[in-house]
Protein backbone atom coordinates (compact mmCIF):
# COMPACT_ATOMS: atom_id res chain seq x y z
CA UNK A 1 0.00 0.00 0.00
CA UNK A 2 1.23 3.46 -0.98
CA UNK A 3 1.88 6.11 1.73
CA UNK A 4 4.33 9.26 1.98
CA UNK A 5 5.00 11.18 5.13
CA UNK A 6 2.95 14.33 3.88
CA UNK A 7 -0.24 12.70 2.75
CA UNK A 8 0.04 9.67 5.04
CA UNK A 9 -1.88 6.43 4.02
CA UNK A 10 -3.19 6.45 0.54
CA UNK A 11 -4.30 3.18 -1.00
CA UNK A 12 -2.83 2.96 -4.68
CA UNK A 13 -5.14 0.09 -5.36
CA UNK A 14 -8.78 1.02 -5.26
CA UNK A 15 -10.52 -2.29 -5.21
CA UNK A 16 -9.28 -5.74 -3.95
CA UNK A 17 -9.13 -7.08 -7.64
CA UNK A 18 -6.76 -4.35 -8.60
CA UNK A 19 -4.23 -4.78 -5.45
CA UNK A 20 -4.34 -8.58 -6.69
CA UNK A 21 -2.91 -7.70 -9.83
CA UNK A 22 -0.46 -5.91 -8.85
CA UNK A 23 1.01 -8.37 -6.45
CA UNK A 24 1.32 -11.90 -6.85
CA UNK A 25 -1.73 -13.31 -6.72
CA UNK A 26 -1.16 -15.36 -3.68
CA UNK A 27 -5.21 -15.56 -2.32
CA UNK A 28 -6.62 -17.97 -0.49
CA UNK A 29 -7.78 -20.72 -2.70
CA UNK A 30 -3.60 -21.61 -3.60
CA UNK A 31 -3.42 -21.27 0.11
CA UNK A 32 -1.25 -17.96 0.06
CA UNK A 33 1.14 -19.75 -2.20
CA UNK A 34 3.13 -18.14 -4.77
CA UNK A 35 4.65 -21.22 -6.36
CA UNK A 36 5.79 -19.97 -9.94
CA UNK A 37 6.35 -22.43 -13.20
CA UNK A 38 5.83 -25.60 -12.91
CA UNK A 39 5.65 -29.12 -14.49
CA UNK A 40 4.20 -32.43 -14.05
CA UNK A 41 6.02 -34.97 -12.45
CA UNK A 42 6.24 -37.98 -14.76
CA UNK A 43 7.67 -41.38 -14.72
CA UNK A 44 9.85 -41.18 -17.45
CA UNK A 45 11.84 -38.32 -15.96
CA UNK A 46 12.32 -39.87 -12.41
CA UNK A 47 15.87 -40.84 -12.76
CA UNK A 48 16.52 -37.39 -13.96
CA UNK A 49 14.94 -35.71 -11.21
CA UNK A 50 16.46 -37.50 -8.57
CA UNK A 51 19.92 -37.97 -9.87
CA UNK A 52 20.11 -34.20 -11.38
CA UNK A 53 18.16 -32.81 -9.05
CA UNK A 54 17.28 -29.76 -11.54
CA UNK A 55 15.89 -26.39 -10.01
CA UNK A 56 12.31 -26.64 -10.72
CA UNK A 57 9.33 -23.93 -8.80
CA UNK A 58 7.13 -27.05 -7.89
CA UNK A 59 5.65 -30.48 -9.47
CA UNK A 60 2.31 -31.16 -10.29
CA UNK A 61 1.48 -34.69 -9.44
CA UNK A 62 -1.85 -36.55 -10.67
CA UNK A 63 -2.99 -37.71 -6.97
CA UNK A 64 -4.32 -41.03 -8.55
CA UNK A 65 -1.12 -42.11 -9.17
CA UNK A 66 0.26 -41.60 -5.29
CA UNK A 67 -3.11 -43.18 -3.57
CA UNK A 68 -1.61 -46.59 -2.82
CA UNK A 69 -1.05 -48.03 0.52
CA UNK A 70 3.09 -48.66 -0.67
CA UNK A 71 5.36 -49.18 -3.47
CA UNK A 72 7.35 -47.21 -5.91
CA UNK A 73 5.44 -44.48 -6.69
CA UNK A 74 5.70 -43.73 -2.69
CA UNK A 75 8.79 -44.57 -2.25
CA UNK A 76 9.61 -41.50 -5.51
CA UNK A 77 7.32 -39.37 -4.08
CA UNK A 78 8.66 -39.06 -0.55
CA UNK A 79 12.35 -38.92 -2.56
CA UNK A 80 10.59 -35.90 -4.11
CA UNK A 81 9.08 -34.16 -1.48
CA UNK A 82 12.52 -34.16 0.43
CA UNK A 83 13.39 -31.66 -2.36
CA UNK A 84 10.68 -30.25 -4.07
CA UNK A 85 7.51 -28.42 -3.45
CA UNK A 86 4.54 -30.49 -4.96
CA UNK A 87 0.76 -29.91 -5.88
CA UNK A 88 -1.58 -32.55 -6.17
CA UNK A 89 -3.66 -32.67 -9.15
CA UNK A 90 -6.87 -35.11 -9.28
CA UNK A 91 -8.65 -37.03 -12.54
CA UNK A 92 -11.63 -39.03 -10.61
CA UNK A 93 -13.37 -37.09 -8.39
CA UNK A 94 -15.59 -35.88 -10.81
CA UNK A 95 -17.00 -32.50 -9.83
CA UNK A 96 -20.30 -32.75 -11.55
CA UNK A 97 -20.98 -36.77 -11.03
CA UNK A 98 -24.32 -38.05 -9.39
CA UNK A 99 -23.01 -40.76 -8.40
CA UNK A 100 -22.14 -40.70 -4.70
CA UNK A 101 -18.92 -39.48 -3.64
CA UNK A 102 -16.60 -42.04 -2.65
CA UNK A 103 -15.38 -41.99 1.20
CA UNK A 104 -12.57 -44.75 -0.07
CA UNK A 105 -11.42 -42.45 -2.35
CA UNK A 106 -11.37 -39.37 -0.21
CA UNK A 107 -9.95 -41.12 2.71
CA UNK A 108 -7.10 -41.90 0.38
CA UNK A 109 -7.04 -38.38 -0.85
CA UNK A 110 -6.79 -37.16 2.91
CA UNK A 111 -3.61 -39.18 3.23
CA UNK A 112 -1.66 -37.93 0.48
CA UNK A 113 -2.65 -34.41 1.11
CA UNK A 114 -1.18 -35.10 4.62
CA UNK A 115 1.60 -37.02 3.03
CA UNK A 116 2.67 -33.80 0.53
CA UNK A 117 1.31 -31.38 2.49
CA UNK A 118 0.45 -29.62 -0.98
CA UNK A 119 -1.35 -26.07 -0.25
CA UNK A 120 -4.75 -27.15 -2.14
CA UNK A 121 -5.87 -29.65 -4.74
CA UNK A 122 -7.24 -29.36 -8.00
CA UNK A 123 -9.58 -31.61 -9.89
CA UNK A 124 -12.59 -31.19 -12.97
CA UNK A 125 -15.28 -29.62 -13.78
CA UNK A 126 -16.69 -32.91 -15.25
CA UNK A 127 -18.46 -35.79 -15.14
CA UNK A 128 -17.16 -39.63 -15.64
CA UNK A 129 -18.17 -42.31 -14.18
CA UNK A 130 -21.79 -44.07 -13.67
CA UNK A 131 -23.04 -46.59 -11.42
CA UNK A 132 -19.76 -47.08 -10.13
CA UNK A 133 -18.08 -47.88 -13.91
CA UNK A 134 -15.43 -45.34 -14.73
CA UNK A 135 -14.74 -44.23 -17.74
CA UNK A 136 -11.30 -42.90 -17.29
CA UNK A 137 -12.08 -39.67 -19.11
CA UNK A 138 -13.38 -35.66 -18.32
CA UNK A 139 -16.54 -35.42 -19.69
CA UNK A 140 -17.94 -32.24 -20.58
CA UNK A 141 -21.56 -31.38 -18.65
CA UNK A 142 -24.86 -29.32 -19.58
CA UNK A 143 -24.23 -25.77 -17.98
CA UNK A 144 -27.47 -26.28 -15.75
CA UNK A 145 -28.36 -24.91 -12.74
CA UNK A 146 -29.32 -28.42 -11.56
CA UNK A 147 -25.94 -28.82 -12.13
CA UNK A 148 -24.04 -25.59 -10.55
CA UNK A 149 -26.22 -26.89 -7.50
CA UNK A 150 -25.38 -30.31 -7.81
CA UNK A 151 -21.56 -29.23 -8.30
CA UNK A 152 -20.99 -26.84 -6.06
CA UNK A 153 -22.45 -29.05 -2.84
CA UNK A 154 -20.30 -31.80 -4.10
CA UNK A 155 -16.76 -29.30 -4.11
CA UNK A 156 -18.28 -27.88 -0.53
CA UNK A 157 -18.50 -31.63 0.48
CA UNK A 158 -14.78 -32.32 -0.67
CA UNK A 159 -13.16 -29.36 0.77
CA UNK A 160 -14.80 -29.59 3.86
CA UNK A 161 -13.48 -33.24 3.98
CA UNK A 162 -10.00 -33.02 2.62
CA UNK A 163 -8.97 -29.78 4.60
CA UNK A 164 -7.16 -28.00 2.36
CA UNK A 165 -8.69 -25.39 -0.33
CA UNK A 166 -10.38 -27.28 -3.72
CA UNK A 167 -9.77 -25.11 -7.09
CA UNK A 168 -11.64 -26.51 -9.64
CA UNK A 169 -10.42 -27.07 -13.40
CA UNK A 170 -12.14 -26.27 -16.78
CA UNK A 171 -11.49 -28.99 -19.16
CA UNK A 172 -11.49 -29.37 -22.64
CA UNK A 173 -14.98 -30.65 -24.66
CA UNK A 174 -16.12 -31.98 -28.19
CA UNK A 175 -19.45 -31.77 -27.37
CA UNK A 176 -21.93 -29.73 -26.48
CA UNK A 177 -25.74 -30.05 -24.50
CA UNK A 178 -29.02 -29.08 -25.91
CA UNK A 179 -29.89 -28.64 -22.03
CA UNK A 180 -27.47 -25.96 -21.32
CA UNK A 181 -28.79 -22.71 -19.94
CA UNK A 182 -25.24 -20.86 -20.12
CA UNK A 183 -22.36 -20.59 -21.47
CA UNK A 184 -19.68 -22.83 -19.97
CA UNK A 185 -17.61 -19.45 -18.31
CA UNK A 186 -21.17 -18.57 -16.91
CA UNK A 187 -21.13 -22.22 -15.33
CA UNK A 188 -17.84 -22.12 -13.99
CA UNK A 189 -18.27 -18.91 -12.63
CA UNK A 190 -21.40 -19.62 -10.53
CA UNK A 191 -20.06 -23.18 -9.72
CA UNK A 192 -17.38 -20.89 -8.67
CA UNK A 193 -19.25 -18.20 -6.34
CA UNK A 194 -21.66 -21.60 -4.65
CA UNK A 195 -18.84 -23.50 -3.85
CA UNK A 196 -16.92 -20.81 -2.75
CA UNK A 197 -13.34 -22.44 -4.19
CA UNK A 198 -10.75 -21.26 -6.78
CA UNK A 199 -10.29 -21.73 -10.08
CA UNK A 200 -7.56 -23.55 -12.14
CA UNK A 201 -7.80 -21.51 -15.40
CA UNK A 202 -6.35 -23.95 -18.07
CA UNK A 203 -5.66 -21.88 -21.07
CA UNK A 204 -5.39 -24.48 -23.26
CA UNK A 205 -8.56 -26.62 -22.50
CA UNK A 206 -9.91 -23.04 -23.23
CA UNK A 207 -8.77 -22.38 -26.70
CA UNK A 208 -9.51 -26.58 -27.88
CA UNK A 209 -13.08 -26.00 -26.43
CA UNK A 210 -13.43 -22.44 -28.18
CA UNK A 211 -12.24 -23.89 -31.77
CA UNK A 212 -14.67 -27.10 -31.43
CA UNK A 213 -17.49 -24.84 -29.94
CA UNK A 214 -16.58 -21.79 -32.22
CA UNK A 215 -17.10 -19.15 -29.59
CA UNK A 216 -14.07 -16.45 -29.09
CA UNK A 217 -11.62 -17.58 -26.22
CA UNK A 218 -11.66 -14.02 -24.91
CA UNK A 219 -15.13 -14.22 -23.91
CA UNK A 220 -14.02 -17.15 -21.33
CA UNK A 221 -11.00 -15.47 -20.44
CA UNK A 222 -12.39 -12.47 -19.68
CA UNK A 223 -15.62 -13.84 -18.25
CA UNK A 224 -14.50 -16.16 -15.19
CA UNK A 225 -13.97 -14.18 -11.97
CA UNK A 226 -10.22 -13.31 -11.79
CA UNK A 227 -9.86 -13.09 -8.08
CA UNK A 228 -10.98 -16.84 -7.84
CA UNK A 229 -8.07 -18.15 -9.94
CA UNK A 230 -5.21 -20.17 -7.81
CA UNK A 231 -3.24 -21.67 -10.85
CA UNK A 232 -3.19 -21.86 -14.46
CA UNK A 233 -2.44 -24.60 -17.17
CA UNK A 234 -0.65 -24.34 -20.33
CA UNK A 235 -0.46 -27.56 -22.82
CA UNK A 236 -0.31 -28.97 -26.38
CA UNK A 237 -2.95 -30.23 -28.19
CA UNK A 238 -3.59 -32.19 -31.77
CA UNK A 239 -5.27 -30.45 -34.54
CA UNK A 240 -7.20 -32.90 -36.87
CA UNK A 241 -9.53 -31.99 -40.16
CA UNK A 242 -12.52 -31.36 -38.14
CA UNK A 243 -11.90 -31.09 -34.31
CA UNK A 244 -8.96 -30.54 -31.97
CA UNK A 245 -8.50 -33.14 -29.35
CA UNK A 246 -6.41 -32.26 -25.79
CA UNK A 247 -3.63 -34.86 -26.16
CA UNK A 248 -0.86 -33.08 -24.26
CA UNK A 249 1.95 -34.18 -26.32
CA UNK A 250 2.95 -31.09 -27.87
CA UNK A 251 4.57 -27.85 -27.49
CA UNK A 252 2.30 -25.11 -26.74
CA UNK A 253 1.06 -22.83 -29.65
CA UNK A 254 1.20 -18.95 -30.42
CA UNK A 255 -2.45 -18.56 -29.85
CA UNK A 256 -2.63 -20.58 -26.46
CA UNK A 257 0.34 -18.55 -25.46
CA UNK A 258 -1.85 -15.49 -25.99
CA UNK A 259 -4.39 -16.60 -23.83
CA UNK A 260 -2.29 -16.84 -21.26
CA UNK A 261 -0.83 -13.90 -21.52
CA UNK A 262 -4.38 -12.11 -21.33
CA UNK A 263 -4.96 -14.57 -18.35
CA UNK A 264 -2.07 -13.38 -16.09
CA UNK A 265 -3.06 -9.80 -17.33
CA UNK A 266 -6.20 -10.03 -15.45
CA UNK A 267 -5.48 -12.54 -12.94
CA UNK A 268 -2.10 -11.66 -12.45
CA UNK A 269 1.12 -13.83 -12.27
CA UNK A 270 -0.26 -16.86 -11.35
CA UNK A 271 1.28 -20.50 -10.80
CA UNK A 272 1.37 -21.61 -14.30
CA UNK A 273 2.01 -25.31 -14.88
CA UNK A 274 2.91 -26.81 -18.33
CA UNK A 275 1.09 -30.43 -18.78
CA UNK A 276 2.75 -33.05 -21.22
CA UNK A 277 1.63 -35.91 -20.11
CA UNK A 278 1.83 -38.60 -23.73
CA UNK A 279 4.44 -39.16 -26.20
CA UNK A 280 7.19 -37.26 -23.12
CA UNK A 281 10.32 -35.66 -24.04
CA UNK A 282 13.13 -35.21 -22.09
CA UNK A 283 12.94 -33.80 -18.73
CA UNK A 284 15.26 -30.31 -20.36
CA UNK A 285 12.68 -30.44 -23.24
CA UNK A 286 9.46 -29.98 -21.12
CA UNK A 287 11.09 -27.65 -18.78
CA UNK A 288 12.71 -25.45 -21.77
CA UNK A 289 9.21 -25.38 -22.62
CA UNK A 290 7.37 -24.34 -19.20
CA UNK A 291 10.06 -21.77 -18.89
CA UNK A 292 8.65 -19.65 -21.76
CA UNK A 293 5.90 -18.69 -19.53
CA UNK A 294 8.95 -16.54 -17.72
CA UNK A 295 8.76 -13.72 -20.41
CA UNK A 296 4.87 -13.39 -20.09
CA UNK A 297 4.71 -13.03 -16.36
CA UNK A 298 7.92 -10.96 -16.36
CA UNK A 299 5.68 -8.46 -18.57
CA UNK A 300 2.84 -8.71 -16.14
CA UNK A 301 5.34 -7.82 -13.37
CA UNK A 302 6.65 -5.01 -15.10
CA UNK A 303 3.75 -3.63 -15.86
CA UNK A 304 2.41 -4.04 -12.66
CA UNK A 305 5.65 -2.09 -11.68
CA UNK A 306 5.21 1.01 -14.09
CA UNK A 307 1.56 1.33 -12.75
CA UNK A 308 2.60 0.96 -9.00
CA UNK A 309 5.32 3.63 -10.00
CA UNK A 310 3.23 5.94 -12.05
CA UNK A 311 0.64 5.89 -9.17
CA UNK A 312 3.21 6.17 -6.62
CA UNK A 313 4.30 9.29 -9.29
CA UNK A 314 0.97 11.26 -8.82
CA UNK A 315 0.65 11.42 -5.62
CA UNK B 1 -19.65 -48.62 -22.89
CA UNK B 2 -20.93 -50.19 -25.64
CA UNK B 3 -17.33 -51.50 -27.29
CA UNK B 4 -16.74 -50.38 -31.10
CA UNK B 5 -17.70 -51.62 -34.35
CA UNK B 6 -15.02 -53.52 -36.37
CA UNK B 7 -14.37 -50.74 -38.07
CA UNK B 8 -13.40 -48.91 -34.58
CA UNK B 9 -16.03 -46.91 -35.09
CA UNK B 10 -19.03 -46.51 -32.80
CA UNK B 11 -21.73 -48.64 -33.13
CA UNK B 12 -25.16 -47.73 -35.42
CA UNK B 13 -27.16 -49.14 -32.70
CA UNK B 14 -27.94 -48.34 -28.95
CA UNK B 15 -28.53 -51.03 -26.36
CA UNK B 16 -32.09 -50.49 -26.49
CA UNK B 17 -32.06 -51.03 -30.02
CA UNK B 18 -33.24 -47.44 -31.04
CA UNK B 19 -30.51 -45.82 -33.64
CA UNK B 20 -27.31 -43.83 -32.37
CA UNK B 21 -28.08 -40.93 -34.51
CA UNK B 22 -31.11 -40.58 -32.71
CA UNK B 23 -30.34 -41.14 -29.37
CA UNK B 24 -27.22 -38.95 -29.90
CA UNK B 25 -28.97 -35.90 -31.34
CA UNK B 26 -31.55 -36.54 -28.29
CA UNK B 27 -29.27 -35.13 -26.38
CA UNK B 28 -26.03 -33.21 -28.32
CA UNK B 29 -26.09 -30.40 -30.53
CA UNK B 30 -24.47 -30.43 -33.51
CA UNK B 31 -22.02 -28.42 -35.17
CA UNK B 32 -20.74 -26.99 -38.82
CA UNK B 33 -18.12 -29.39 -38.81
CA UNK B 34 -19.57 -32.87 -36.63
CA UNK B 35 -22.65 -34.35 -36.34
CA UNK B 36 -24.31 -35.51 -32.81
CA UNK B 37 -23.18 -39.14 -33.53
CA UNK B 38 -20.04 -38.05 -34.23
CA UNK B 39 -19.23 -35.45 -31.49
CA UNK B 40 -20.09 -38.78 -29.51
CA UNK B 41 -18.12 -40.55 -31.03
CA UNK B 42 -15.33 -39.05 -29.96
CA UNK B 43 -15.72 -39.67 -26.45
CA UNK B 44 -16.55 -43.73 -27.45
CA UNK B 45 -13.42 -44.21 -29.17
CA UNK B 46 -11.29 -42.42 -26.71
CA UNK B 47 -12.55 -44.29 -24.06
CA UNK B 48 -11.79 -48.08 -25.68
CA UNK B 49 -8.14 -46.34 -27.08
CA UNK B 50 -7.25 -45.28 -23.82
CA UNK B 51 -7.88 -48.31 -21.72
CA UNK B 52 -6.90 -50.63 -24.54
CA UNK B 53 -3.53 -48.36 -24.68
CA UNK B 54 -3.11 -49.37 -20.58
CA UNK B 55 -3.27 -52.61 -21.21
CA UNK B 56 -0.56 -52.89 -24.13
CA UNK B 57 1.71 -50.60 -21.72
CA UNK B 58 0.91 -53.46 -18.81
CA UNK B 59 0.97 -56.68 -20.70
CA UNK B 60 2.78 -56.30 -24.31
CA UNK B 61 3.90 -59.84 -23.58
CA UNK B 62 0.42 -60.59 -23.91
CA UNK B 63 -0.40 -58.75 -26.72
CA UNK B 64 2.85 -59.99 -28.48
CA UNK B 65 1.63 -63.91 -27.94
CA UNK B 66 -1.97 -63.19 -29.74
CA UNK B 67 -1.26 -60.70 -32.16
CA UNK B 68 -3.21 -56.99 -31.99
CA UNK B 69 -6.60 -58.22 -33.54
CA UNK B 70 -6.79 -61.17 -30.99
CA UNK B 71 -5.68 -58.70 -28.55
CA UNK B 72 -7.77 -55.90 -29.10
CA UNK B 73 -10.81 -58.06 -29.08
CA UNK B 74 -9.78 -59.83 -25.50
CA UNK B 75 -9.41 -56.27 -24.08
CA UNK B 76 -12.88 -55.27 -25.54
CA UNK B 77 -14.54 -58.45 -23.95
CA UNK B 78 -12.65 -58.36 -20.58
CA UNK B 79 -13.33 -54.46 -20.20
CA UNK B 80 -17.39 -55.92 -21.11
CA UNK B 81 -17.09 -58.08 -18.58
CA UNK B 82 -15.12 -56.03 -15.60
CA UNK B 83 -15.52 -52.21 -16.49
CA UNK B 84 -13.50 -50.08 -14.59
CA UNK B 85 -14.24 -49.90 -10.80
CA UNK B 86 -11.65 -47.63 -9.60
CA UNK B 87 -10.66 -44.60 -10.70
CA UNK B 88 -7.04 -46.05 -10.51
CA UNK B 89 -5.74 -47.69 -13.64
CA UNK B 90 -3.36 -49.75 -12.12
CA UNK B 91 -6.46 -52.11 -11.31
CA UNK B 92 -7.97 -52.34 -14.68
CA UNK B 93 -5.98 -55.91 -15.53
CA UNK B 94 -6.41 -57.48 -12.20
CA UNK B 95 -9.43 -60.00 -13.32
CA UNK B 96 -7.26 -60.80 -16.26
CA UNK B 97 -6.07 -64.20 -15.33
CA UNK B 98 -9.24 -65.44 -14.54
CA UNK B 99 -10.79 -64.00 -17.52
CA UNK B 100 -8.60 -65.69 -19.91
CA UNK B 101 -8.49 -68.99 -18.05
CA UNK B 102 -12.82 -68.88 -18.10
CA UNK B 103 -12.80 -68.00 -21.71
CA UNK B 104 -10.01 -69.91 -23.35
CA UNK B 105 -11.15 -69.61 -26.86
CA UNK B 106 -9.99 -66.22 -27.20
CA UNK B 107 -6.67 -67.05 -26.90
CA UNK B 108 -6.47 -70.47 -28.11
CA UNK B 109 -4.57 -72.29 -28.80
CA UNK B 110 -1.74 -70.00 -27.18
CA UNK B 111 -3.76 -70.43 -23.72
CA UNK B 112 -1.03 -71.99 -21.36
CA UNK B 113 1.16 -69.47 -23.22
CA UNK B 114 -0.96 -66.32 -22.46
CA UNK B 115 -2.05 -67.47 -19.06
CA UNK B 116 1.70 -67.75 -17.87
CA UNK B 117 2.19 -64.36 -19.59
CA UNK B 118 -0.25 -62.55 -17.87
CA UNK B 119 0.40 -64.06 -14.54
CA UNK B 120 3.78 -62.48 -14.93
CA UNK B 121 3.33 -59.27 -16.17
CA UNK B 122 0.42 -58.89 -13.49
CA UNK B 123 3.01 -60.12 -10.70
CA UNK B 124 5.42 -56.89 -12.35
CA UNK B 125 2.31 -54.73 -11.46
CA UNK B 126 2.10 -56.01 -7.83
CA UNK B 127 6.08 -55.63 -7.90
CA UNK B 128 5.74 -51.70 -8.97
CA UNK B 129 2.99 -51.24 -6.46
CA UNK B 130 3.68 -53.52 -3.55
CA UNK B 131 4.18 -52.73 -0.40
CA UNK B 132 7.72 -53.20 1.32
CA UNK B 133 8.19 -53.75 5.04
CA UNK B 134 11.90 -53.18 6.24
CA UNK B 135 14.06 -56.07 5.63
CA UNK B 136 15.80 -58.16 7.81
CA UNK B 137 19.42 -57.59 8.20
CA UNK B 138 22.48 -60.49 9.18
CA UNK B 139 21.79 -59.23 12.68
CA UNK B 140 18.31 -60.06 12.96
CA UNK B 141 18.96 -63.71 12.43
CA UNK B 142 21.95 -64.16 14.87
CA UNK B 143 21.42 -66.44 17.52
CA UNK B 144 17.88 -67.54 16.10
CA UNK B 145 17.68 -71.65 15.45
CA UNK B 146 17.09 -72.56 11.94
CA UNK B 147 14.59 -75.21 12.93
CA UNK B 148 12.27 -72.15 14.75
CA UNK B 149 12.76 -69.57 12.63
CA UNK B 150 9.58 -68.65 9.81
CA UNK B 151 10.67 -65.75 7.79
CA UNK B 152 8.59 -63.14 6.39
CA UNK B 153 9.10 -62.39 2.23
CA UNK B 154 7.96 -58.65 1.35
CA UNK B 155 4.93 -58.39 -0.49
CA UNK B 156 5.63 -57.13 -3.35
CA UNK B 157 7.87 -60.48 -4.51
CA UNK B 158 5.50 -62.79 -6.29
CA UNK B 159 7.06 -66.16 -7.26
CA UNK B 160 6.15 -68.04 -10.18
CA UNK B 161 6.19 -71.49 -11.79
CA UNK B 162 5.67 -70.71 -15.64
CA UNK B 163 5.58 -73.62 -18.56
CA UNK B 164 7.28 -71.18 -20.74
CA UNK B 165 10.38 -68.74 -21.00
CA UNK B 166 8.17 -66.05 -20.51
CA UNK B 167 11.04 -63.73 -18.91
CA UNK B 168 13.45 -63.92 -21.99
CA UNK B 169 10.23 -63.26 -24.62
CA UNK B 170 8.72 -60.38 -22.85
CA UNK B 171 12.58 -58.81 -23.03
CA UNK B 172 12.66 -59.32 -26.44
CA UNK B 173 9.32 -57.66 -27.17
CA UNK B 174 10.19 -54.89 -25.02
CA UNK B 175 13.47 -54.23 -26.64
CA UNK B 176 11.52 -54.58 -30.55
CA UNK B 177 8.59 -52.37 -29.74
CA UNK B 178 8.99 -49.72 -27.13
CA UNK B 179 6.36 -47.56 -26.19
CA UNK B 180 6.05 -44.69 -24.02
CA UNK B 181 3.92 -44.35 -21.24
CA UNK B 182 0.94 -44.88 -20.81
CA UNK B 183 -1.37 -41.71 -20.18
CA UNK B 184 -5.00 -40.63 -19.31
CA UNK B 185 -5.45 -38.86 -22.80
CA UNK B 186 -5.67 -40.81 -26.46
CA UNK B 187 -4.80 -39.69 -29.81
CA UNK B 188 -6.83 -42.36 -31.67
CA UNK B 189 -4.59 -44.69 -32.36
CA UNK B 190 -5.62 -47.83 -34.23
CA UNK B 191 -4.39 -50.78 -33.98
CA UNK B 192 -4.10 -53.34 -37.27
CA UNK B 193 -3.38 -56.89 -36.63
CA UNK B 194 0.48 -58.56 -36.62
CA UNK B 195 1.80 -62.15 -36.61
CA UNK B 196 1.67 -64.07 -33.46
CA UNK B 197 5.00 -64.82 -31.85
CA UNK B 198 5.11 -67.88 -29.92
CA UNK B 199 7.16 -68.33 -26.31
CA UNK B 200 9.59 -71.18 -25.95
CA UNK B 201 8.31 -73.97 -23.61
CA UNK B 202 10.28 -75.03 -20.77
CA UNK B 203 9.80 -75.01 -17.29
CA UNK B 204 10.66 -71.49 -16.17
CA UNK B 205 10.98 -70.38 -12.14
CA UNK B 206 10.99 -67.08 -11.62
CA UNK B 207 11.12 -64.31 -8.78
CA UNK B 208 9.41 -60.88 -10.10
CA UNK B 209 10.89 -58.45 -7.18
CA UNK B 210 11.83 -54.66 -6.82
CA UNK B 211 15.20 -53.36 -6.35
CA UNK B 212 15.94 -49.64 -5.13
CA UNK B 213 12.76 -48.76 -7.01
CA UNK B 214 13.07 -50.74 -10.29
CA UNK B 215 11.74 -54.22 -11.34
CA UNK B 216 13.33 -56.83 -11.78
CA UNK B 217 12.79 -60.82 -12.86
CA UNK B 218 14.87 -63.24 -11.66
CA UNK B 219 15.53 -66.81 -12.74
CA UNK B 220 15.72 -69.56 -10.41
CA UNK B 221 16.84 -72.74 -9.99
CA UNK B 222 14.30 -75.26 -9.21
CA UNK B 223 15.47 -75.92 -5.79
CA UNK B 224 15.76 -72.17 -4.92
CA UNK B 225 12.19 -71.61 -6.06
CA UNK B 226 11.15 -74.89 -3.55
CA UNK B 227 12.71 -73.12 -0.66
CA UNK B 228 11.18 -70.09 -1.47
CA UNK B 229 7.63 -70.87 -1.78
CA UNK B 230 8.27 -73.15 1.45
CA UNK B 231 9.21 -69.94 3.56
CA UNK B 232 6.39 -68.17 1.85
CA UNK B 233 3.92 -70.91 3.01
CA UNK B 234 5.16 -70.67 6.31
CA UNK B 235 7.81 -73.72 6.64
CA UNK B 236 10.45 -72.94 9.16
CA UNK B 237 14.12 -72.55 7.51
CA UNK B 238 14.86 -76.20 8.44
CA UNK B 239 12.08 -77.21 6.71
CA UNK B 240 12.03 -75.41 3.65
CA UNK B 241 15.57 -76.68 2.99
CA UNK B 242 15.04 -79.92 3.32
CA UNK B 243 11.67 -79.95 0.80
CA UNK B 244 14.49 -79.08 -1.71
CA UNK B 245 17.48 -80.84 -0.85
CA UNK B 246 18.67 -83.94 -3.46
CA UNK B 247 20.05 -86.86 -2.34
CA UNK B 248 22.39 -86.43 -5.40
CA UNK B 249 24.52 -83.50 -4.51
CA UNK B 250 26.50 -83.55 -1.63
CA UNK B 251 26.28 -82.16 1.49
CA UNK B 252 29.24 -79.79 1.68
CA UNK B 253 28.00 -78.65 -2.13
CA UNK B 254 24.50 -77.98 -1.05
CA UNK B 255 25.25 -75.83 2.19
CA UNK B 256 27.43 -74.15 0.60
CA UNK B 257 25.21 -73.30 -2.70
CA UNK B 258 22.03 -72.50 -0.09
CA UNK B 259 24.51 -70.47 1.79
CA UNK B 260 25.46 -68.31 -1.33
CA UNK B 261 21.60 -68.20 -2.86
CA UNK B 262 20.50 -66.58 1.04
CA UNK B 263 23.17 -64.32 0.76
CA UNK B 264 21.96 -62.87 -2.87
CA UNK B 265 18.32 -63.20 -1.31
CA UNK B 266 19.20 -61.44 2.09
CA UNK B 267 21.17 -58.75 -0.02
CA UNK B 268 18.22 -58.21 -2.05
CA UNK B 269 16.00 -57.36 0.80
CA UNK B 270 13.44 -59.95 0.22
CA UNK B 271 13.10 -61.06 3.75
CA UNK B 272 11.27 -59.05 6.04
CA UNK B 273 10.30 -57.82 9.43
CA UNK B 274 6.48 -58.01 10.88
Amino acid sequence: MGWSPASGFQPFAKTAQELQRFFMPANRFNGFTDLGIGIGLRVPHYNHILSKKPTVDWFEIISENYMVDAGRPLEILDQILEQYQVVQHGVSMYFGSTDPLSREHLKGLKRLVRRTSTPFLSDHLCWGSVDGSYTHDLLPMPYTWAAVKNTAERIRAVQDFVGVPVIVENVSSYAEFHLSEMSEWEFLSEVAEQADCGILLDVNNIYVSSQNHSFDPLDYVNGVPHERVGQIHIAGHSKYERYILDTHDHAVIDPVWKLYARAIELCGPTATLLEWDAKIPSFDEVHREALKAKKYLQAVREKAGAKRREKLALR
Amino acid sequence: MRPLNDDWQMQATAADGRAMVDVAAEFIKPNDRLTSFERIELYNRQYWFRLIDVFYEDYAGLAAILGETRFNRLCQQYLIQYPSKSGLLRFLGRKLEDFISNEPQLTEPQTAMALDMVRFEWAQIQAFDGARKPPLTPDDLLGKEPSQMRLRMQPYLTLLHTQHAVDHFLVAVKKQVPRGEASNASNGTIYSGKRRRSVKAGETFLAVHRLENIVYFKRLEPAAYEILTAIRDGATLTDAIASAVSPDVQPEAWAAQIQEWFKTWMSFGWFCRK
